[in-house]
């Protein structure tokens, strides 16, 4: 704006289209900035959702088992242990010879048409015997997962030409399309079961669960913890050498790779108070070590935001230093403290690195039932899954980053909304 | 902060009572032998009544030190390595009161060079490999110790290498210095490249570590890049990138056959067959090792290990054949099984 009491000067007016043409540059590149970076951002979601979404079918292969007491190796008796010791992998190599009974006779055919079908065939059909055994006997049929190089061939992943099927399975596997028994169901398994070798096994839930346990213990240990410093320090602690050295600690603390929270786990935790490996107890700990510094910085910084007018104010009309921190100003901060601790979990939801040292990053198939139980954790599955040389991981990698950006998503989306709706501006 | 740390510990000890005796196997190790490891240990917990053993990929040498560390609860059962254990580790083992060991011998593990399946296939020498990749490479014959002067490595090009080899930039993309396929990989195909000069060969008695540096250091000029431990990602890049070869485990030439092919080293292509005969030069064998102390203690050990050892599992048309590991020779197996069912004390 040119000032109305002094005239413009002459070069005043000659600079100014060239200043206003610098602030049009400048926009632009803010905006191509931003541009760029919703680019990339598009570029990775979009990657990742189309190879993702793969992971949401699963092909199976119908089958008409007949559950023969003689195939299967039973005698009399029905309990649980002998039922679940029977041959219902015979089963189905049976009731596939009865689609193909020209593929029986060679060893070598037989073992061919096996690998059409997962090997946790079995294992489902006896899940479903030991929920009712009144099904020996009888005859029914089962959808049973397909093997996952089948699978990535239905999903046109493999070519049909890659050499990784025989003509004559190609055959089989036509003549079962021909025939309706394959088809692509929803893959309920990735959401309901563990981790497996067998990508068409392979689910999320026990990694969910060790997060879920994880992220539980972290938010026991830190929310209080570190409220309670933040407010000690910020509202009580004198102003001197040890609180300034404790407040840089913490700041520093928050910058610390998460690698090394990692091994003081594993000194601390394990060594020293023996406790067990891989549990996600001990996660929740080291997480908690890590999200410390965040929850303690946010809490400060929303306790500073109070504005001292109403904690004098407390303290004018009589109340204690206490009373005017309880019921004025931690109620106002609580927005904030929130929206720190929820980003704080966040992150911790999202860390590998710490949870090496401590033996949660393993291959765990049995779905944790409690704190001290072995687990591991979404990043950790993601991590696991990446590496193995199996086609079919590939998707279910994919799959599993879109799970936990879900969960990353609504944390933060949380943390937002809780902002809005709470926080009062002075 | 200092408050912070020691109210966490309170909480801890407060807890640290309720862990209990063990039930489950723990297995650490190499990541190599994990896919291996873990398909075994998944079967093993469907079909019999003990618990999914727990599989953490650690590293050889990370599997051994926590495994030789003591024996407890604390302590793992069973370390799976891509290399057989050395006797500095079996000495600090039983330092640690774990004396008694019993290694099983699982299979082998070829190390294939490979690249896209849209540009020719490769025919390399160990020597190619060493030429092309060392740090340091002669400059002439090197016939004896004594004419034998090493220079940084001037090979840009693969015709360079080898006259017969096609005039492409070298570029391959392999494991960093920490992954164990990198050592097997250096002690097998470098040095077994590095001996096939005589002077190189007669430095070996002469002067050890010069030896070692001439044929284990691998170039740092860019044409050797380090792909990260991921092998899959090497195979991504593969596929993008048609000039350049990747080195990686046998398994995921295995899966990935319709993209990749591998190189023929000394003229043997690393096909299942070539390697589970001993014929692909680039091979090692793969070991697991039980504390023989835990057997008895923690349940299912000695299943764990008949479950291994059985032909359904690690024959040639066992589960494990499917997943990539080539298996040892019928007599080879027949031995192995004995003596680890048997429970033998390691013998070094």
């Amino acid at each position: 704006m040119i000032d109305r009491q002094s005239s413009p000067s002459e070069t005043i007016l000659a600079s100014l289209p060239r200043r206003r043409r610098a602030e049009a540059r400048f926009r632009i590149y803010g905006i191509a900035a931003i541009g760029i970076a919703l680019a990339f951002l598009i570029l990775l979601i979009s990657a990742i959702g189309t190879q993702g979404i793969g992971a949401i079918s699963q092909t199976e292969i119908a089958l008409d088992v007949t559950l023969d007491e003689s195939v299967l190796g039973l005698s009399d008796a029905r309990d649980r242990e002998t039922l679940s010791k029977a041959n219902y992998r015979a089963v189905i190599r049976a009731a596939l010879g009865d689609v193909f009974p020209e593929a029986v006779s060679a060893r070598r055919d037989r073992r061919a048409l096996m690998k059409l079908v997962s090997v946790g065939a079995g294992f489902e059909l006896r899940n479903l015997v030991l929920e009712d055994p009144g099904l020996v006997g009888g005859t029914m049929r089962v959808w049973v997962p397909a093997d996952d190089e089948v699978d990535m061939l239905m999903k046109g992943a493999t070519a049909r030409d890659s050499g990784r099927f025989s003509d004559k399975q190609l055959g089989w596997l036509d003549q079962l399309e021909e025939e309706g028994r394959i088809r692509s169901a929803f893959n309920w398994r990735f959401f309901t079961s563990g981790d497996s070798r067998e990508p068409e096994l392979a689910g999320i839930l026990g990694a969910i669960a060790g997060s879920f346990f994880a992220l539980i213990t972290c938010l026991v240990l830190s929310f209080p913890l570190g409220v309670m410093t933040a407010i000690y320090l910020e509202e009580f602690a004198p102003r001197n050498r040890w609180t300034d050295l404790i407040e840089i600690n913490i700041n520093n603390l928050a910058a610390v790779p998460s690698i090394v929270f990692g091994l003081l786990g594993l000194a601390i935790f394990l060594g020293f108070m023996g406790l067990t490996r891989s549990a996600p107890l001990v996660g929740g700990m080291v997480l908690a070590l890590m999200t410390l510094p965040t929850v303690i910085i946010a809490t400060r910084a929303s306790l500073r935001a109070v504005p001292p007018s109403i904690r004098e104010a407390a303290i004018g009309l009589g109340a204690s230093r206490m009373q005017a921190m309880l019921h004025h100003t931690l109620p106002l901060a609580m927005p904030g403290i929130m929206t720190g601790t929820i980003i704080g979990m966040a992150q911790a939801l999202g860390e590998s690195a710490p949870l090496i040292m401590i033996g949660m990053v393993a291959f765990i198939v049995d779905m944790p039932q409690g704190l001290l139980d072995p687990a591991s954790a979404l990043p950790v599955q993601i991590y696991i899954w990446a590496d193995s040389p199996e086609r079919a991981f590939a998707e279910k990698t994919a799959a599993a980053i879109i799970v936990l950006l879900a969960f990353l998503i609504i944390m933060n989306l949380t943390a937002v909304i809780l902002r809005r709706r709470f926080e009062r501006r002075w | 902060m200092k408050k912070t740390l020691l109210a966490g510990l309170l909480a801890g000890v407060a807890v640290a009572g309720v862990a209990e005796a063990r039930d489950q196997i723990r297995i650490v190790g190499s990541s190599t032998v994990f896919p291996f490891s873990t398909a075994v240990a998944e079967r093993f917990g469907k079909t019999t009544s003990f618990k999914t053993p727990i599989v953490e990929s650690t590293g050889s040498g990370g599997g051994l030190k926590l495994f030789c560390a003591g024996i407890g609860e604390g302590h793992p059962d069973i370390t799976n390595a891509s290399r057989r254990i050395k006797a500095k580790e079996v000495e600090t083992c039983a330092k640690n009161g774990v004396g008694d060991v019993v290694e099983v011998k699982v299979g082998y593990d070829g190390i294939v060079l490979a690249n896209s399946r849209d540009t020719a296939q490769f025919s390399l020498t160990l020597k190619d490999i060493f030429m092309a990749l060392a740090h340091d490479v002669p400059a002439g014959a090197c016939a004896s110790a004594d004419d034998c002067t090493l220079v940084a490595n001037p090979n840009r090009t693969w015709k360079d290498v080898n006259p017969a080899l096609p005039d492409v930039r070298v570029e391959v993309l392999g494991p960093p210095a920490t992954s164990g396929t990198r050592d097997a990989f250096v002690e097998l195909a470098m040095e077994g490249g590095c001996k096939t000069f005589k002077g190189l060969k007669a430095m070996k008695k002469a002067d050890k570590k010069a030896y070692k540096a001439a044929c284990h250091t691998i170039r740092e000029d860019g044409m050797y890049i380090e792909a990260g431990e991921n092998d899959n990602l090497i195979v991504q890049k593969l596929t993008t990138n048609p000039r350049a070869l990747g080195i990686f485990g046998f398994s995921f030439l295995d899966q990935n056959s319709d993209k990749l092919q591998g190189s023929t080293v000394n003229g043997m292509s690393p096909e299942f067959e070539e390697i589970a005969a001993g014929n692909y030069p680039v091979s090692r064998a793969l070991f697991f090792y039980v504390k023989k102390a835990h057997i008895g203690t923690v349940p299912g050990i000695a299943e764990y290990i008949a479950e291994f050892t059985n032909e359904a599992t690690w024959g040639p048309d066992g589960y494990l054949a499917d997943k990539g590991l080539i298996p040892m020779s019928d007599d080879e197996r027949k031995e192995w099984s004995a003596s680890s069912n048997g429970l033998q004390n390691l013998s070094m």
